[in-house]
C-alpha cells in the first residue's frame, strides 16, 4: 500500500520535479556519506589560497587553501541536519499548537494566539542573535532556537487552515460521536491540512537553510572549522572583489537546494490537491 | 369593481392580445433561437498527462419562438446549465462548444468574434442565476447593478434606464418601486432579490432570458411569488425564455415546451401538456410519478416517548431568541417531521437536542433521562443513542478517510470492536445500504451524491442508535435519488425500530414519511400532532399557506392557486 503510493506519487511528478528530486537525493547522499565521498577532510589544507578549478581540487580551494568540494560535502551534512531538524521541530510545535487553538477556540485560542503574536513581534534575527550569544554555542541550542522562532509562522498558517476545517460537518459529527481533541486534531483535521502544510514545509526548510547561513555568516551559527554553506560564503566573500568565484559555489548550492525542494513540493501539491474535496 | 379597474383590465387584455399577435407573427416567420446538434466538451488537464476531452452535452436541438418558454429539466449533471450558458455562446470553466449551431434570428452566434459576442450578451440575452445573493455585488446598490448592462451596451441613457428599472420593480411587485433600487442587496429578502435579478435581466430589453434554477434556493411560500412574477414578466414583455430547473412541477407552471435531459443527451422533447400527462419515455414517466412512497400513520404509541423537548428557548447571541417555547415529543420507532421555511429554527432545534447549542431554558428528556444541555457532559452511551445525518453528505464525511474507516469508526469507538470483526460488521452495513463490499476502500470523492448520503446513513446506523436526527437529508439530492434514500430510511426504521426526527422544508417528503408533524414558523411551534390531524382542516393561516404553496404537477395550478388567494384577500 505504502510502496504503491510512493510509486503513484513518483509517476505523477513533472520533469522539473524529477530533476529536483534527483538533486536533493544527490545532496542527501553526499551529506550522509560525507567522510567517504569527499576527496579530502574539511579542514585539510590541500593547496594555495583560492586556487582555480583543477583536476586536483574539482571546485578550487578557499581562502585558506582548503578543498571547496570537500567542504561543500561536509557542509551539506551540517546544513541539512540543522535546517531539517529545526524545520521539523517548528512543524511539530506549530501545527499542534495551531490545531489546538483552532479546535479549542475561546480562551485557549486567545492565549496561544496572543503569545504567538508576542513572539512574532520581536524581529527574528535580532531575537536569535540575543539568545544565541547568551546560550552556549552548541548544535542543539541552534536547532531549538531556530525551530521555536520558525514555529510562530507555522502556527499562524496551521491555525488559519484548521479554523476552516473545524466548521465542517465531519468535525461536528466527530464531536457528536464524543471523540476527544487529539482524535479531532490528528484524524480529522491533519489529513485535510496536509497539502498546505507540506507546501509550507518545503518553503520553511528553504528559509531555514537561508537563516542558518545568515547566522553562520554573522558568526553565531556553525563554528569554524566546521563547514556550512553560509559560513563558506562568508569566508570567501572577500575573493569576489578580486574576481574569484569561490563564494559563488556554496551560494549556488544553497540556490539549487531551495529550488529543487520547491519543484518537488509544487509537483506533489498539484497531485494531492486535485483530489476532489481535498485542499 | 371600480371604473379604473375596468379600464386597467380591458387595457391589459388588449395588450396581451397584441402580444399574442406579435408572438404568432414571430412564430410564423422564424423561430428566435434555433439550436442544432449542439455538442459541448470539457477538457481535463492532469499534470503529466495528455489533455483529455469529456463530452458533456451531445446532439441537442431545439427551437424557441418569441414569447415562448422552453423548460430544460433533468437531474444534476444532465447538462441543463451548460446548455443554458451555451445559448449565450459561453462555456464555463474549461467547457468548449465543439459542435453544432446556435442560430439567433438566423445568425450563428458561435461564429461571432469575442467582441461581437460580448455586445450580444447582456443586450439581447439576459441571465437569471440560481443564487441571486451570490450574483449581486454586496457593495453596490441594487439599482446601479440592475441598469448596468443597459448602460454598458449604450442601449439607454441613465435616466431612461433608471425609469425603466423602477417601472419593472413595480410590475414585478417589489415594495416601494421608486426607492427599491437605492437599497443594498442585504437589505432585501431572498425572494425580492431574485425578482430584482429578473429585473436586471429584463432591463436591457433582451429578446431571450435564461433562467437557471431561479426558485430552487427559495422557500415554497416565496417560490410561488417569484414564479408568478417571472411568468407575468414573460407575458408582459414577450421575451423568449429558457427555464432550467430540476423540478418538473415548477416548470409545468411556466413552460410551453419541455425538454427532458439526462447525462447530456435529450430524453424527450414535447409540449408541457404532453410531457406531464402523456410521457413517452420510461425516464420521464419516473420523473412524473416520483414520490411513490406512501406510508400509513403508525398506530397510537403506548408508553413513554423516546424524546421529549419541553419549553425550549434558544439563542445564538443570548438575546435574540431563535426558538421560543418549543415543546414536542417523539415515540420510539416513529417519525416526527419538523417542517418550516428557512429561518424558522428547525436546524437550531436539532443543535439544541444534540447538545451543540445549550438552550437558554427548557429541558430535553431522552429515553427517560434528562440530557445535560452541554455536549461535553453527556455520557458516551447517550451520544451513541442519538445520531445525526446531515444535509450535505459531501462535507459530513472526512474526504481523506475511506468508506470503511468512516463506517467502522463508530463501531470501534462505541463497541470496541476491531480488526476482522469490525470489517465484517462494516460490510454488513454496506449491504444494508445497498452498496457492496467493493466500496470498503473507496474515498467519498469517488461516490455519487446518493451513495454518499447512504454511507452517512450507515455511519449513523453503525452506532445502533434509537433516534436519528435527519437534517434536510434529501434536499441536496435529485428527486429519484432522494426517493431511494427515503425508501431506505423507511426500511431501516421497520427493521431496527429507530425513531427519526426529520427536519425538512419539503412538504411532499413530510406527507410521505411522517407519523407526526411539527410546523414551525419564526422559532415558534405553529402546529404539532399526528400526521392526519396536522394535514387536515381546519388549518391555521400559516399551515394553509405552506401546504397550498407546494407546486403540483398540473397545468394551470399556479393560476388557480393565485386566484384562490386573491379571492381570500378580497374576502378579508
Amino acid at each position: 500500500m505504502k510502496n504503491n503510493l510512493m510509486h503513484d506519487i513518483f509517476s505523477h511528478l513533472s520533469w522539473g520535479a524529477r530533476i529536483g528530486l534527483l538533486s536533493i537525493l544527490i545532496f542527501a547522499f553526499a551529506a550522509i556519506f560525507a567522510p567517504w565521498v569527499s576527496p579530502f577532510t574539511q579542514d585539510e589544507i590541500v593547496g594555495d589560497v583560492w586556487e582555480p578549478i583543477s583536476a586536483h581540487s574539482w571546485l578550487g580551494t578557499d581562502q585558506l587553501g582548503r578543498d571547496i568540494l570537500s567542504r561543500l560535502i561536509h557542509g551539506a551534512r551540517n546544513t541539512f541536519f540543522i535546517a531539517g531538524a529545526a524545520t521539523l521541530l517548528s512543524f511539530f510545535m506549530g501545527t499542534f499548537l495551531g490545531f489546538l487553538a483552532a479546535v479549542s477556540g475561546g480562551r485557549t485560542d486567545q492565549a496561544l494566539s496572543r503569545s504567538n503574536d508576542l513572539l512574532m513581534a520581536i524581529p527574528t534575527l535580532i531575537f536569535a542573535l540575543v539568545v544565541l550569544s547568551v546560550l552556549p554555542a552548541s548544535m542543539a541550542v541552534l536547532i531549538v532556537v531556530m525551530g521555536v522562532l520558525d514555529s510562530t509562522r507555522v502556527f499562524r498558517l496551521s491555525r488559519a487552515v484548521a479554523v476552516d476545517i473545524v466548521v465542517m460537518d465531519y468535525v461536528e459529527a466527530a464531536r457528536l460521536r464524543g471523540e476527544n481533541t487529539l482524535w479531532i486534531i490528528f484524524r480529522e483535521i491533519l489529513p485535510n491540512a496536509l497539502s498546505p502544510l507540506f507546501a509550507e514545509f518545503g518553503l520553511r526548510f528553504a528559509f531555514a537553510v537561508l537563516f542558518l547561513s545568515t547566522l553562520s555568516f554573522l558568526g553565531l551559527g556553525i563554528q569554524p572549522p566546521d563547514a556550512d554553506w553560509g559560513s563558506m560564503v562568508k569566508e570567501n566573500k572577500d575573493g569576489i572583489v578580486f574576481g574569484i568565484p569561490a563564494a559563488l559555489i556554496p551560494a549556488g548550492a544553497i540556490a539549487i537546494l531551495t529550488i529543487s525542494i520547491n519543484l518537488v513540493v509544487d509537483s506533489i501539491l498539484s497531485r494531492t490537491s486535485s483530489l476532489k474535496g481535498g485542499r | 369593481m371600480s371604473a379604473t379597474q375596468v379600464i386597467k383590465e380591458t387595457g391589459s387584455e388588449i395588450q396581451s392580445e397584441s402580444q399574442h399577435l406579435v408572438g404568432e407573427q414571430a412564430m410564423s416567420s422564424t423561430a428566435y433561437l434555433e439550436v442544432k446538434d449542439l455538442k459541448i466538451q470539457a477538457s481535463i488537464n492532469m499534470p503529466g498527462k495528455a489533455k483529455k476531452f469529456i463530452t458533456l452535452v451531445d446532439n441537442i436541438s431545439f427551437t424557441l419562438g418569441r414569447g415562448k418558454v422552453l423548460g430544460l429539466i433533468g437531474e444534476s449533471g444532465a447538462g441543463k446549465s451548460t446548455i443554458g450558458l451555451a445559448s449565450m455562446a459561453y462555456g464555463r470553466g474549461g467547457c468548449e462548444i465543439t459542435g453544432g449551431q446556435m442560430l439567433v434570428e438566423g445568425t450563428d452566434i458561435l461564429q461571432l468574434s469575442d467582441k461581437e459576442v460580448r455586445s450580444f450578451r447582456g443586450a439581447r440575452i439576459g441571465y437569471v442565476a440560481q443564487s441571486a445573493a451570490a450574483a449581486f455585488n454586496p457593495a453596490h446598490r441594487i439599482g446601479e447593478q440592475v441598469i448596468e448592462s443597459a448602460l454598458a451596451h449604450k442601449l439607454m441613457t441613465r435616466p431612461q434606464a433608471t425609469a425603466y428599472a423602477d417601472e419593472l420593480f413595480g410590475k414585478l411587485g417589489l415594495p416601494d418601486p421608486e426607492n427599491f433600487g437605492r437599497r443594498y442587496p442585504h437589505q432585501v429578502s431572498g425572494g425580492q432579490l431574485q425578482r430584482a435579478m429578473t429585473v436586471m435581466a429584463l432591463c436591457a430589453k433582451p429578446d431571450l432570458i435564461v433562467f437557471d434554477e431561479p426558485t430552487t434556493a427559495l422557500d415554497v411560500t416565496t417560490q410561488i411569488e417569484v414564479l408568478a412574477t417571472i411568468k407575468h414578466a414573460i407575458e408582459e414583455t414577450g421575451v423568449a425564455a429558457l427555464y432550467i430547473t430540476h423540478d418538473l412541477a415548477v416548470v409545468a407552471q411556466v413552460a410551453d415546451d419541455i425538454m427532458v435531459l439526462r447525462g447530456g443527451s435529450m430524453v424527450e422533447y414535447g409540449t408541457t401538456d404532453q410531457i406531464i400527462n402523456k410521457p413517452q419515455q420510461q425516464y420521464t414517466q419516473n420523473l412524473v410519478s416520483v414520490r411513490s412512497i406512501e406510508k400509513d400513520e403508525k398506530p397510537d404509541p403506548v408508553g413513554e416517548p423516546i424524546l421529549k423537548v419541553t419549553n425550549i428557548d434558544a439563542a445564538y447571541d443570548g438575546v435574540n431568541k431563535i426558538l421560543k417555547d418549543v415543546t414536542l415529543h417523539l415515540h420510539p420507532g416513529q417519525t416526527l417531521s419538523i417542517v418550516g421555511e428557512s429561518g424558522s429554527g428547525k436546524s437550531t432545534l436539532a443543535r439544541v437536542i444534540t447538545g451543540l447549542l445549550p438552550p437558554m431554558g427548557g429541558a430535553t428528556v431522552f429515553a427517560g433521562t434528562t440530557l445535560s444541555a452541554d455536549l461535553k457532559s453527556r455520557t458516551k452511551e447517550q451520544l451513541r443513542q442519538l445520531q445525526m445525518i446531515y444535509q450535505m453528505a459531501d462535507v459530513a464525511m472526512n474526504p481523506r478517510h475511506t468508506i470503511g474507516q468512516i463506517i467502522g469508526r463508530p463501531i470501534e469507538f462505541y463497541f470496541g470492536v476491531k480488526g476482522a470483526e469490525k470489517r465484517r460488521q462494516v460490510v454488513e452495513l454496506l449491504d444494508q445500504i445497498e452498496l457492496g463490499e467493493e466500496y470498503f476502500d473507496r474515498y467519498p470523492a469517488e461516490l455519487s451524491g446518493g451513495q454518499k448520503q447512504r454511507v452517512c446513513i450507515a455511519r449513523a446506523l453503525a452506532a445502533k442508535p434509537s433516534l436519528i436526527i435527519c437534517d434536510e437529508v434529501t434536499s441536496a439530492l435529485d428527486p429519484l435519488v432522494a426517493d431511494g434514500i427515503l425508501q431506505l430510511l423507511m426500511d431501516l426504521q421497520n427493521k431496527h425500530d429507530i425513531a427519526y426526527l426529520f427536519i425538512t422544508h419539503d412538504l411532499a417528503t413530510v406527507k410521505a414519511i411522517s407519523d407526526s408533524i411539527a410546523v414551525m414558523y419564526q422559532g415558534e411551534l405553529v402546529r404539532f400532532g399526528k400526521k392526519s390531524t396536522v394535514l387536515s382542516p381546519p388549518f391555521d393561516d400559516y399551515t394553509d399557506m405552506l401546504l397550498s404553496s407546494v407546486p403540483e404537477m398540473q397545468l394551470g395550478w399556479l393560476e388557480r392557486i393565485l386566484a384562490t388567494r386573491k379571492m381570500h384577500a378580497a374576502d378579508n
